[in-house]
């Protein structure tokens, strides 16, 4: 909500909380002002040591980004999303290093005043009169598992202004004449309320579709590859798709029993699994006799939805004595969208 | 009674040829299947960007020699990531990279096996690459008017460890600007 009202105490109780329950945690930042109550509670979680740089005569220091992508722990406890970072840092805002750990696999719990919301900054400049020119993406605040409001009602957080828990009693007269007064202090309260209600609002919309729409919408590729060039193509188109859908992605290879690879075919499988593992895709190579019997065994079993496979190289006659094995999919995999995966290049015999 | 049946044998005949050039005329450019063994010729390229210039030369070349072109898109991994990170903006810009050179060579007719390599450095992911896979010939794009490229050091290195014979390719100059009047 504002300065004072204890986001720094609470986030780490949560800290601690995750360390009894067995979570490797550390501090990536702490901003303690000088608060004795928050030093305290800071005492026994393991602190990723600052980056000192020099900025003319001032020192200055910020959060280690690398020094907590180094330690990997579970979860980082990193203060103040919205801080600008010291002229020369990699990032120019905090929220961008948070970004990188977040990217790293490491949980991440932060504190942010309401003022420092990107979409609220007229807002705030009306009912304040004061420009707040630290803010952080809107979006930010979107994808967080959880946002926890700390409420204060505006006389307790007065109170503890005046009892220099927030800041020296200087500069708590001065504050309080400005930016902690009553009215003021009641406008952001109800921004926060409000914005965390419409959060909260959100998200529990998206829970009670949940179980529906997941069976309704929700997908899974399946990438059918052959140890040939062409199923390169057909594994990246596969993947574009899974991005766009938000999914995730299996490639199959179904060998034939009986006959191994040849040293080329090797070469080529070997070619497609690095491919899968830069994808982020599950290789499945399953034994099967008949094609499209071993692709619905697998579909059942990973959830497949969408089967991305490439033309066939069927001669006529095998189609025409045989059956093709498009129309056999369509027919013997119900439920599941096939897509061919053409060569781009044939376009070109469209022309009329 | 010879004679009628003759008539429509040649007529059934010329009916086939012209249903066979049709079928060709259809047909457009053919892309030739590379024999096993055929030779290999690798195009590295990273950053995003690849010349026009010196695709073109190697689509050229693979056509001339019946060879397979095998453009190589190096994935970097950052130092601070694991190797086995997933890095799915790289591979964001990579795919449509090799969408678009794939598209370019089975419009020449030459065969493409396409890869993406990862590694720390592209020298790397090229010693991933050559540790795994044969190449008959090596064309590496020298650095010019684009960024993030091969740097000359990357083309030293390759020039020294390359396991095939190698072509660097200068890019053809940016055009001048066009002269105001």
């Amino acid at each position: 909500m504002a300065a004072g009202v204890g986001k720094t105490y609470r986030m780490l109780q949560e800290g601690r909380q995750a360390q009894a329950e067995g979570r490797d945690v550390v501090i990536g930042y702490l901003e303690p002002h000088d608060r004795p109550e928050t030093a305290a509670l800071a005492e026994g979680l393991e602190v990723v040591p600052r980056l000192r740089t020099r900025h003319g005569d001032l020192e200055l220091e910020e959060m280690d980004v690398d020094g907590v992508i180094r330690r990997a722990p579970e979860l980082a406890l990193i203060d103040e999303l919205a801080h600008t970072n010291a002229p020369g840092a990699r990032n120019e805002k905090r929220w961008q290093d948070i970004d990188e750990v977040l990217d790293a696999g490491i949980d991440v719990i932060s504190t942010v005043n309401v003022q420092h919301l990107e979409s609220l900054n007229d807002a705030i400049f009306e009912l304040t009169e004061i420009r707040v020119r630290e803010t952080f993406p809107d979006r930010i605040l979107d994808e967080a598992d959880e946002v926890i409001l700390v409420d204060l009602t505006p006389e307790a957080l007065q109170e503890r202004l005046r009892a220099g828990k927030v800041y020296s009693p200087e500069r708590a007269e001065v504050a309080l004449d400005n930016f902690f007064r009553a009215d003021k202090l009641s406008a952001l309260r109800e921004l926060a309320l409000r914005e965390v209600a419409e959060d909260v609002e959100e998200r529990r919309t998206a829970r009670t579709l949940e179980p529906l729409s997941q069976q309704a919408v929700a997908e899974r590729v399946l990438a059918l590859v052959e140890p040939q060039p062409k199923s390169q193509r057909i594994l990246r188109r596969a993947w574009r798709s899974a991005q766009r859908l938000g999914t995730e992605m299996d490639a199959l290879w179904v060998r034939r029993p009986g006959r191994p690879p040849t040293p080329e075919e090797e070469t080529q499988l070997a070619a497609l699994r690095r491919l899968a593992g830069i994808l982020g895709a599950h290789f499945l190579e399953v034994e099967g006799e008949d094609l499209v019997d071993t692709v619905r065994h697998v579909a059942v079993e990973r959830g497949s939805t969408y089967i991305f496979v490439g033309t066939p190289d069927e001669s006529r006659r095998r189609e025409i004595l045989g059956g093709s094995l498009l129309s056999r999919m369509v027919r013997e995999l119900p439920g599941l969208d096939i897509r061919v995966v053409a060569n781009r290049a044939d376009r070109d015999k469209l022309a009329i | 009674m010879t004679a009628p049946l003759v008539g429509v044998a040649v007529v059934a005949a010329a009916a086939a040829a012209v249903a066979l050039g049709v079928a060709a005329a259809r047909g457009g450019i053919r892309i030739r299947n590379p024999k096993p063994g055929a030779e290999r010729i690798l195009v590295p390229f990273t950053g995003g960007t690849l010349e026009p210039t010196v695709l073109d030369a190697a689509i050229r070349l693979a056509q001339a020699e019946g060879a397979t072109l095998v453009p190589a898109y190096l994935l970097l991994v950052p130092l601070r990531y694991s190797e086995d990170s997933p890095l799915a903006e790289q591979v964001a810009v990579a795919v449509p990279w090799l969408e678009a050179v794939e598209l370019a060579a089975h419009r020449a007719g030459v065969a493409v096996d396409a890869r993406i390599e990862k590694g720390r450095t592209p020298t790397h992911a090229l010693r991933r690459l050559w540790s795994v896979e044969r190449f008959d010939r090596i064309v590496a794009p020298a650095p010019a008017n684009s960024h993030g490229g091969l740097t000359p050091k990357d083309l030293t290195w390759i020039l020294a460890h390359s396991p095939a014979e190698t072509i660097v390719l200068k890019p053809s100059p940016s055009p001048p600007p066009p002269s105001r009047r």
